[in-house]
């Protein structure tokens, strides 16, 4: 039997997304990256969005977004990409931009960059993908790390004394005028997708609207960081991260 | 009126899109003059108070990918905040403009005039092999019509220029006739002019993507090669300079900005006691005139070479000249200007009284 055999009109009731393409991901098997991206490039060609999106990358293990989702991307500097998102929202008011972000990229070197943004009100959508860990260089600790998480520079598991307490930034954004949506999800199940889904419209339908700003954070796991497997990490994910980042909404103003 | 006010009306006049800037002395006037014009009313000019000169420089960059003519200004230690974004825009061959207005450093230094940035504006400044189209105003003048020349020369050859002003030009006042106004581009003028910027798909059938990052050695080597080439063109096609009294010099003042207008009134002073000296002035300091400066270092018996620092144009001058006559340094340092009789003395010194 043929894969044309099987692939008929009426049968398919799963596909790749138009908007993601052929490119083969960096991304290690169970990571998260790979669902949120594919949200993503479905909320976008549902909206129909593809013409207007223009992503900016992050540094981290998302740095090469650009090659999986078919819309208009620039690769951001370390933490920068609020800032780069603010003139091309800005300077393009038509269309809608998004930075897509890790906990290093959002929460440590580019905290002033994704407050000011989000506290000026910009029309854009901030997503933020929260694993605890540096993945891309290798599983250092994060501003995100939880206490007693071990990390390759927090051995012995992370200390309040040596390293302060992981940041709850989206709570932080949650706080500012400029924010109109934040809210924090994951993808571990098919429920939780079809919720971190519907939170991704939410905040693309915001930007278009000109709102101000959204915030989605993705409680998201990095087995190959956390030394565990994919089916290892959910459950750690679950039993340890929703603790110190519970799930939902933080701030919805209609 | 004062330069800095000059770069702000020229900027709107040339249909800037977007200026990205934070308060530092002495530039501030740049921003101000911008927010209290309210471009945004008339042209549609974006004109937007960061947080820091980092996210300033990254708006600039996001901009910039937008195809859009796009600015930013500070102060000798505020661009050192942004050099982390200018080897980005640089490293993705991008358009901007970038307007330094010097003070003394290092470190915090003082709000008074400097010309300590040179080696930072010509050599760099950020990490990676890149070089800056740098332009160096000496007038109020030139402050208004290099605002229109620098992103000319950044849009012909997608390379960031940078207008490297001291405080002197940027704060004083003088007359200047303004470039006439003209319309900001349309997209469908940014789609044709910059077929690869980032302005949303809109039909265009492919995605478009600004990056520096190349992790395959081969492809990043041969970006490099392709930004090689790309300076060697500017250098043959860009070098400007201006010179006077140079037909009969028998000793060379080579100084930029400000300070070459102190020289030149030395020299008018010295050649009325006899001592032919000429100046060049280069307008670009990247490129550099090093041609002209190899031709007249044969005419020449010596060249002071003048600026307000320890001594960084020289090392150009120097290989310039390459060991064919005396070349030294007469500079004064944290916010002191000197006056032509300075100059004047600091000449003898070095050429006459031996």
């Amino acid at each position: 039997m043929k894969k044309e055999d099987i692939i008929k009109a009426g049968t398919v009731v799963y596909e790749r997304p138009r908007l993601l393409t052929d490119n083969i991901t960096h991304y290690c098997p169970g990571c998260s990256h790979g669902v949120v991206h594919r949200l993503i490039a479905e909320v976008l060609d549902e909206m129909d969005l593809a013409e207007r999106a223009v992503g900016v990358a992050p540094v981290g293990c998302a740095v090469f977004a650009y090659n999986y989702i078919d819309v208009d991307w620039v690769e951001a500097a370390h933490g920068r990409a609020p800032a780069v998102a603010t003139a091309m929202s800005r300077l393009n008011p038509g269309n809608v931009v998004f930075t897509y972000q890790g906990d290093g990229d959002l929460a440590a070197i580019g905290t002033a960059e994704t407050i000011h943004a989000a506290n000026r009100g910009e029309n854009i959508v901030i997503i933020f993908i929260n694993n605890a860990i540096y993945g891309m260089t290798g599983g250092q600790m994060a501003p995100t790390t939880l206490l007693g998480q071990k990390t390759a520079t927090t051995p012995y598991g992370r200390t309040a004394a040596l390293n302060g307490y992981p940041i709850k930034m989206s709570d932080i954004l949650a706080t500012l005028d400029g924010t109109c949506y934040v809210t924090r999800q994951a993808v571990h199940t098919p429920a939780a997708v079809r919720k971190a889904k519907s939170a991704l419209k939410k905040a693309f339908a915001n930007a278009v609207a000109k709102k101000g700003t959204s915030v989605v954070e993705i409680v998201s796991t990095c087995n190959s960081g956390w030394k565990l497997t994919p089916a290892q990490s959910n459950l750690w994910m679950a039993e340890h991260m929703f603790e110190k980042y519970p799930l939902g909404d933080l701030k919805n103003i209609d | 009126m004062k330069g800095n006010e000059a770069i702000a009306h020229a900027a709107i006049r040339y249909g800037v899109d977007a200026y990205f800037g934070y308060p530092i002395t002495p530039q501030s006037e740049i921003l101000e003059t911008l927010e209290a014009e309210m471009p945004w009313e008339t042209t549609g000019m974006v004109v937007l108070q960061a947080e820091s000169e980092v996210a300033a420089i990254n708006m600039v960059y996001g901009g910039a990918a937008s195809g859009k003519a796009v600015m930013t200004s500070s102060s000798s230690p505020g661009v050192s905040l942004k050099q982390e974004g200018i080897s980005y825009i640089a490293a993705s061959e991008l358009p901007a403009l970038i307007i330094n207005v010097m003070r003394g450093g290092p470190g915090l230094g003082t709000i008074q005039p400097s010309q300590a940035d040179y080696f930072q504006a010509t050599k760099g400044g950020g990490h990676g092999d890149y070089h800056l189209i740098v332009l160096a105003p000496a007038t109020v003048q030139e402050m208004a019509d290099f605002v229109g020349l620098g992103f000319d020369l950044a849009f012909k050859y997608r390379n960031p220029a940078m207008i490297l002003a001291d405080g002197i030009v940027g704060q004083m006042m003088e007359k200047v006739v303004l470039p006439p106004f003209r319309p900001r581009r349309t997209d469908e003028e940014i789609a044709l002019q910059c077929p690869w910027a980032t302005t949303g798909r809109h039909g265009r059938g492919h995605r478009n993507v600004v990056t520096s990052l190349e992790l395959e050695s081969h492809k990043m080597e041969e970006n490099n090669i392709r930004f090689q080439e790309t300076y060697d063109l500017i250098t043959r096609n860009e070098v400007r300079y201006k010179e006077s009294h140079t037909d009969d010099a028998e000793y060379l003042i080579v100084a930029f900005g400000s300070v070459a207008r102190i020289c030149l009134k030395a020299i008018e002073e010295a050649r009325e006691a006899g001592i032919k000296i000429g100046l060049l002035r280069p307008i670009t300091l990247w490129p550099f005139p090093t041609e002209r400066i190899a031709e007249l270092s044969h005419q020449v018996k010596g060249i002071l070479v003048v600026e307000l620092n320890a001594g960084q144009m020289i090392e150009d001058v120097r290989l310039a000249v390459e060991g064919r006559v005396p070349v030294r340094h007469f500079g004064r340092m944290g916010g002191i200007v000197p006056n032509p009789t300075e100059v004047i003395e600091a000449f003898n010194q070095n050429f006459r009284e031996k």
